[in-house]
């Protein structure tokens, strides 16, 4: 069972309005606080990069249930430029925009299950779910 | 043919409205009518026919003005703009009808009607909307201005000690002001110690935190020492889970003891006095 909400990313507040969503959704699904900021925390990271890389893309949230386990999936999607080497941009301290470099291995480490798929030139597919304990 | 529509609206004036109104209650989306009471609907709904009535009459200055102050009464009312339009679609709509059953055009001209209908309508919808756009636009950009005030305030609070309390989310823009105003503020009030305070900001993602390092750094770089205050349980974890290294930070969770440890730093403390 699945039931999805998504933001379009266009510009820095589009930013602001996923984190909203998907910090509703975390709190819905009963989500405590630390949580919920992890939660907040890597959709920030992940629509910022959809923003600053992608240009444009879609952010949505879903809800999960699967053997009774209650799971929230953030799914950051874009037709920009790709990665190039997935390898490396989960190294800590690689940033190509003069970052931190610590945005998608900070996102993988902030939540439970993460999968990214990119071809340059075709676009990223970033999946990271978190379950309820 | 302007005549003969203008005459004819005339006449059944009463019945058109009544008709105008029932289609619009019945068509639209229950939702967007009930938002509305139901007296402004009425007598609004009232207004918008005489205002398109008076269209169809004369293009002098005084429908100008009338239009004018009509649509920015439709914007403040909060008719959706949705509504709004059709509002106007369906003016056309029933008098055009009206005009084929009372038999006062021609079946074949219906369509020359139609088209000079439309374009008395034209002129009605665009200055509405356009009014609309402009309140949208007047209301972002006052927001915006609103923001930008409360951006970020360096304040002295103490001989030597300043502080900036954050509140919101940070954006690019706002990383620059704060930068700014940090620097501005350390050089002119010669302090010697900034807290910045973070209990206000929602989320602490690498780019914010990526914005206060350099912040932190070039502080340093004029010769005072900055302290992160205000670190949230949930956000420290997330903080760690990020990888960030505040090390170079002295780091507190509260803004008091961020006050008491930079008063140490400059070799003072409070005391409480006696008798």
């Amino acid at each position: 069972m699945e039931i999805q909400s998504c933001v379009s990313i266009l510009n820095e507040w589009d930013i602001v309005a996923a984190r909203q969503l998907g910090r509703n959704v975390a709190k819905e699904l009963g989500f405590g606080t630390v949580d919920q900021a992890r939660i907040t925390t890597a959709i920030s990271e992940l629509a910022r990069n959809i923003y600053l890389y992608a240009g444009e893309g879609q952010l949505c949230i879903d809800r999960l249930n699967e053997n009774g386990k209650a799971g929230l999936r953030i799914i950051a999607l874009d037709k920009g430029p790709g990665i190039p080497d997935i390898r490396k941009v989960m190294e800590d301290g690689f940033s190509t925009s003069g970052g931190l470099g610590a945005g998608l291995p900070g996102v993988r480490r902030l939540m439970d299950d993460f999968n990214i798929d990119s071809n340059p030139g075709e676009g990223t597919d970033i999946r990271a779910t978190k379950w309820l304990r | 043919m302007y005549n003969k529509i203008t005459a004819h609206i005339e006449d059944h004036r009463e019945e058109l409205e009544r008709l105008w109104k029932e289609q619009l209650t019945s068509d639209t989306d229950a939702r967007i009518i009930d938002i509305m009471p139901e007296h402004i609907f009425e007598s609004t709904s009232s207004e918008f026919f005489d205002i398109i009535l008076l269209n169809l009459k004369d293009k002098d200055r005084e429908y100008k003005e009338k239009l004018q102050s009509f649509s920015d009464k439709v914007v403040r009312l909060g008719w959706p703009v949705a509504l709004v339009v059709k509002g106007l679609r369906e003016f056309v709509h029933t008098v055009q009808e009206n005009l084929v059953q009372y038999g006062s055009i021609d079946k074949e001209r219906e369509g020359d009607y139609l088209e000079l209908l439309d374009k008395w309508m034209t002129p009605i919808s665009n200055e509405i909307i356009q009014t609309y756009a402009e309140t949208w636009e007047k209301t972002v950009s006052l927001q915006k201005m609103a923001l930008q005030e409360l951006s970020a305030p360096l304040i002295p609070v103490m001989e030597q000690i300043s502080v900036m309390p954050l509140v919101g989310t940070i954006d690019t823009e706002r990383a620059r002001l704060v930068m700014e105003n940090l620097l501005d503020g350390v050089v002119s009030h010669r302090s010697e110690v900034v807290l910045i305070d973070i209990t206000g900001v929602p989320v602490v993602d690498t780019m914010v935190a990526h914005h206060i390092i350099q912040a932190a750094e070039a502080v340093h770089l004029v010769g005072a020492k900055c302290m992160l205050v205000g670190i949230r349980p949930e956000i420290a974890q997330t903080i760690v889970n990020l990888g960030i290294d505040l090390d170079k930070f002295i780091t507190t969770s509260t803004m008091k003891k961020g006050v008491e440890l930079a008063l140490e730093m400059t070799g003072r403390k409070i005391v409480e006095l006696e008798g």
